[in-house]
């Protein structure tokens, strides 16, 4: 096991030594050194992409029209201040040039051509738009001048692995806490490639998940950063070079949608390792992802499939990387947000309505202020790793060989072929996307770090559900304050069947327990909770009153940080 | 390397045997066979389970051989045997197998002591489509189905037939397609992978009742009655399994049902009949030589019923008729005096 190194600013605090400590022999920079290479094969993968999808010219013709309209409406009605000065310029040409092929109709050659032309113009346009700057310099400039400027905030304990971790002693000076084998994730990193997808509730997470990659002394990671984050200048300027690329959530058309999965393929099939949130969006409702968005993921599949093509074609298919996936549960006592997020979904509840992307910090002031507020006020935040699996769920050795379920070596290239062959199956991949998802979803589960704080909401809430069985979530949420009165001792006696089930579930492995469940007793544990859920919003989420019964001041926070542990049926032992 | 010049069954039941003659007319075909009987049938007398055997079909009892000479595989195996088969298979099998299995059964799993025990109810996750269960037994991913009135003795008489494929896999339907589909034998596709499992799995409770009814002979009117009714019974228990309504309404449902409600070739059937006659179970199970997957899947829909709060009157009745000792002729009096509404309940 790696030992955490010891802590001194210059050594970057805690963190363990890099995998790769030459940046240039990182994927990431071999990548942005052919960037005009790389960018002319997302272009061309694209293209062909799109053009089985719109085989016919006045299909295509259809497809640029029905762009060229969203994408002006979106100018008009959602502009960013990240969007580019001449955004609006650039449309109002192709809608011009959109007439003028429509126009050509008695050279269907030349027609056929022009939108062409026009597609791959579009897929140009957005290709450079999405593709992130990884600079080298800038990467080891904030590596260094993070720790000093958040050395106490984030000083974070490493290199613990779940099994031994009671053993292990934590410094309470330490805010991050990591679970799982680091170690084969570092080994894999090495000559695999590593995609890891976190739980997402907060607008903090890919901070502290890049943190949490750099600490571990892996090479950079590209992520997808919601374009809006774009519009601040300082934050653009330094996350681009770190590995980010643009992800823009109002575009929800085919031609953008693809280029952006081919930009993902084609990075994943060089080797490089991602991060992104299969989740899509911060949860809402505080509850861990129960259904993903496939979209990456899938370029997950398409790009191991890649792998097994490339060596098969170089005469050595024994060489081909193999994708790996590392699910990470991220536990948090206190969300900074859960009160704009419960509204969004309580809103949104029952109606499917698409939730409109905000741009809730587009100041370089508020941004700040709110990583400020995030990193002062948050108690512990656990990283919880899943072990490394490939793309079908098995797990995978430090060397790379993966190994199925009643513990045979598998190879997984198998499933890509079709008598025998390898074979480009996209309604195939896709079923392998679903199920990937689905145990992703298991294992954000298994591997959830439960808090104290999170049980303590779960049962208040669960026993006022019960109560008053007959009103509706709405209801219960409008309660009076004399009917959120839970006297102490029947909240303890259910807090302590749930915590037996847990232990009981953490046996069967579908949940994990952190230290503080076994330090305290049933009434320490209690207020362990008590003190730490949602620490520092304005009202208090869950407290004892002045007769020590247990009451909440904000049931809606109540409910946020009860849904953390929806999914395991525990409502039963309450 | 395996290739799909030959494709396997495993199962030399009547099923398992007219499969291998249909797939014979577009491939080698492998039968892996348990009894030596069953194997020197096929190979030598070419003859099994009454059915003349097409000359591309060869029989053999080592499973290793037909998963190492075939990628192609289907699974013909009665539900109560079908995950030992399958164990057997687990070591042969590899990530590009394709397995369609034809077995309209349920697995129901609960550990050895809860079966000692009496259950009284069962949840979807006690129990298995046969699907379900290849996915958890082994690295098999592409998996499907073959459902569909298809009475083995008529497709040995080369009389037209059609099934359904059903898998989430197009690979695997078109594969499934290519092995079955002759001037004789039209095969359609489904991506309703679990309703096709549950429809062939639950029309055998209702090819029970309809045998029951030719056994008192009650008479079409009766018989249509029965029929119809428990048709709803047994969509509204598959939709709180997880099948699609129009799935029961193809040929996997309604069309399997018409073949085997109205045929005394069918094997439920004459349970159905035998049951309506006064023979207890014992007795009925004693003088079969093949399984009449009906017998448990009544009991199983039964628990599940008792679970998920559906209501279904007839099943219940048959349940009792077969494991409680009451007469058939009293059940269906109790019927006829339960308070129905609504004719058609189960489509919005």
């Amino acid at each position: 096991m790696q030992q955490p190194v010891t802590n001194d600013p210059k050594e970057h605090k805690g963190s363990l030594p890099p995998i790769i400590p030459d940046i240039e022999q990182w994927p990431i920079y071999k990548l942005s050194t052919k960037r005009y290479e790389f960018i002319q094969d997302i272009i061309s993968s694209t293209n062909a992409q799109l053009l089985k999808s719109f085989p016919t010219t006045e299909a295509l013709l259809d497809e640029l029209a029905r762009t060229v309209y969203q994408e002006r409406i979106r100018l008009t009605e959602k502009a960013w201040k990240a969007d580019p000065e001449d955004e609006k310029e650039y449309w109002d040409e192709l809608k011009k040039r959109l007439v003028r092929i429509s126009g050509i109709t008695d050279d269907p050659k030349k027609q056929e051509e022009e939108a062409k032309e026009m597609l791959n113009s579009m897929i140009s346009h957005y290709t450079n738009e999405i593709i992130g700057n990884f600079d080298p310099s800038i990467y080891e400039f904030a590596s260094r001048a993070l720790p000093f400027g958040f050395s106490r905030l984030l000083r974070s304990n490493l290199g613990i692995k779940f099994k031994e971790k009671l053993s292990q002693q934590f410094s309470t000076h330490n805010r991050f806490i990591y679970e799982g084998d680091l170690e084969s994730i570092r080994e894999l990193a090495k000559s695999h490639t590593v995609i890891i997808v976190p739980t997402h509730i907060t607008n903090l997470d890919s901070m502290v998940i890049g943190w949490a990659i750099h600490e571990m002394g892996l090479p950079a990671f590209i992520y997808g950063a919601g374009l809006n984050l774009f519009g601040i200048r300082i934050l653009a300027y330094f996350i681009e070079r770190l590995g980010a690329y643009k992800v823009d959530r109002r575009k929800k058309h085919p031609i953008y949608l693809e280029t952006l999965k081919e930009y993902s393929t084609q990075a994943l099939h060089d080797g490089v390792h991602s991060l992104f949130f299969p989740g899509g969006t911060r949860s809402r409702s505080g509850e861990i992802e129960k259904r993903l968005k496939l979209g990456l993921l899938g370029t997950a599949v398409d790009a191991q499939y890649l792998n097994y093509i490339k060596a098969e074609k170089e005469g050595n298919p024994e060489s081909a990387k193999k994708i790996i996936v590392v699910p990470v549960t991220i536990s948090y006592h206190f969300v900074l947000e859960a009160p704009g997020l419960i509204d969004e979904h309580l809103k949104a509840t029952g109606k499917e309505q698409y939730l409109v992307e905000n741009d809730r910090y587009s100041t370089s002031f508020k941004m700040l202020s709110f990583i400020w507020k995030f990193f002062t006020k948050s108690s512990k935040i656990y990283l919880s790793y899943a072990p490394c699996m490939d793309l079908f769920g098995n797990q995978v050795t430090p060397d790379g060989r993966s190994i199925d379920k009643r513990g045979e070596e598998i190879d997984i290239k198998n499933y890509f072929l079709s008598g025998g062959e390898l074979k480009e199956d996209q309604q195939r991949n896709g079923e392998y996307v679903k199920l990937l998802g689905d145990v992703i979803v298991k294992k954000f589960h298994d591997y959830n770090v439960v808090f104290s704080s999170h049980m303590v909401s779960y049962v208040a809430f669960t026993m006022l559900k019960k109560r008053f069985r007959r009103h509706d979530l709405y209801d219960i949420l409008r309660l009076p304050k004399e009917d959120r009165v839970i006297p102490y001792a029947d909240f303890a006696a259910a807090v302590g069947r749930v915590r037996d089930r847990i232990y009981e579930l953490e046996k069967e492995g579908k949940i994990i327990t952190p230290r503080h469940f076994h330090e305290n007793g049933l009434h320490d544990l209690i207020q362990h909770g008590l003190d730490n859920v949602g620490l520092y919003h304005n009202a208090s989420t869950l407290m004892r009153n002045k007769d020590g019964d247990i009451t909440s001041e904000d049931l809606k926070l109540l409910l946020f940080y009860h849904n953390r542990l929806e999914g395991y049926q525990l409502a039963q032992y309450v | 390397m395996s290739d799909l010049k030959t494709v396997g069954v495993i199962g030399a039941g009547s099923f398992g045997t007219a499969l291998a003659n249909l797939i014979a007319e577009n491939y080698d075909v492998l039968v892996y066979a348990r009894r030596v009987e069953a194997i020197d049938n096929i190979n030598i007398k070419r003859e099994n389970a009454n059915q003349p055997m097409h000359e591309r079909v060869r029989a053999t009892g080592d499973i290793k051989e037909v998963c190492e000479t075939c990628t192609l595989i289907f699974p013909t195996i009665p539900s109560a045997y079908f995950r030992e088969v399958l164990l057997q298979m687990v070591p042969y099998l590899r990530p590009d197998h394709i397995l369609i299995h034809g077995t309209k059964g349920f697995h129901i799993n609960v550990s050895e002591e809860e079966k000692e025990e009496d259950i009284k109810e069962l949840g979807r996750d006690s129990i298995y489509t046969m699907s379900e269960l290849i996915r958890r037994e082994t690295n098999v991913i592409r998996v499907g189905c073959i459902s569909g009135p298809n009475l083995a003795s008529e497709l040995s008489q080369h009389k037209p037939a059609g099934a359904v494929i059903a898998s989430h896999f197009d690979e695997v339907i078109r594969l499934g397609r290519n092995a079955l589909k002759s001037h004789r034998f039209q095969v359609y596709g489904s991506k309703d992978l679990t309703g096709v499992e549950l429809a062939g799995s639950l029309k055998n409770i209702i090819a029970l009742a309809s045998g029951s009814i030719s056994a008192l002979e009650l008479g079409e009117n009766a018989r249509a009655l029965l029929i119809t009714k428990s048709l709803g019974e047994v969509i509204r228990i598959g939709r709180v399994l997880g099948g699609d309504v129009k799935t029961f309404l193809g040929l996997a449902g309604i069309g399997d049902i018409i073949a085997t409600s109205s045929s005394t070739s069918s094997r439920n059937f004459s349970v159905g009949y035998r049951m309506a006659k006064g023979e207890t179970l014992q007795q009925i199970l004693d003088t079969s030589d093949e399984v009449a997957e009906g017998i448990n899947t009544v009991e199983i829909i039964k628990l599940l019923a008792d679970h998920y709060r559906v209501r279904v009157p007839i099943i219940s009745t048959i349940y009792y008729t077969l494991f409680k000792g009451v007469p058939a002729s009293e059940g269906l009096r109790q019927l006829m005096k339960y308070p129905f509404d609504v004719d058609v309940d189960f489509i919005d």
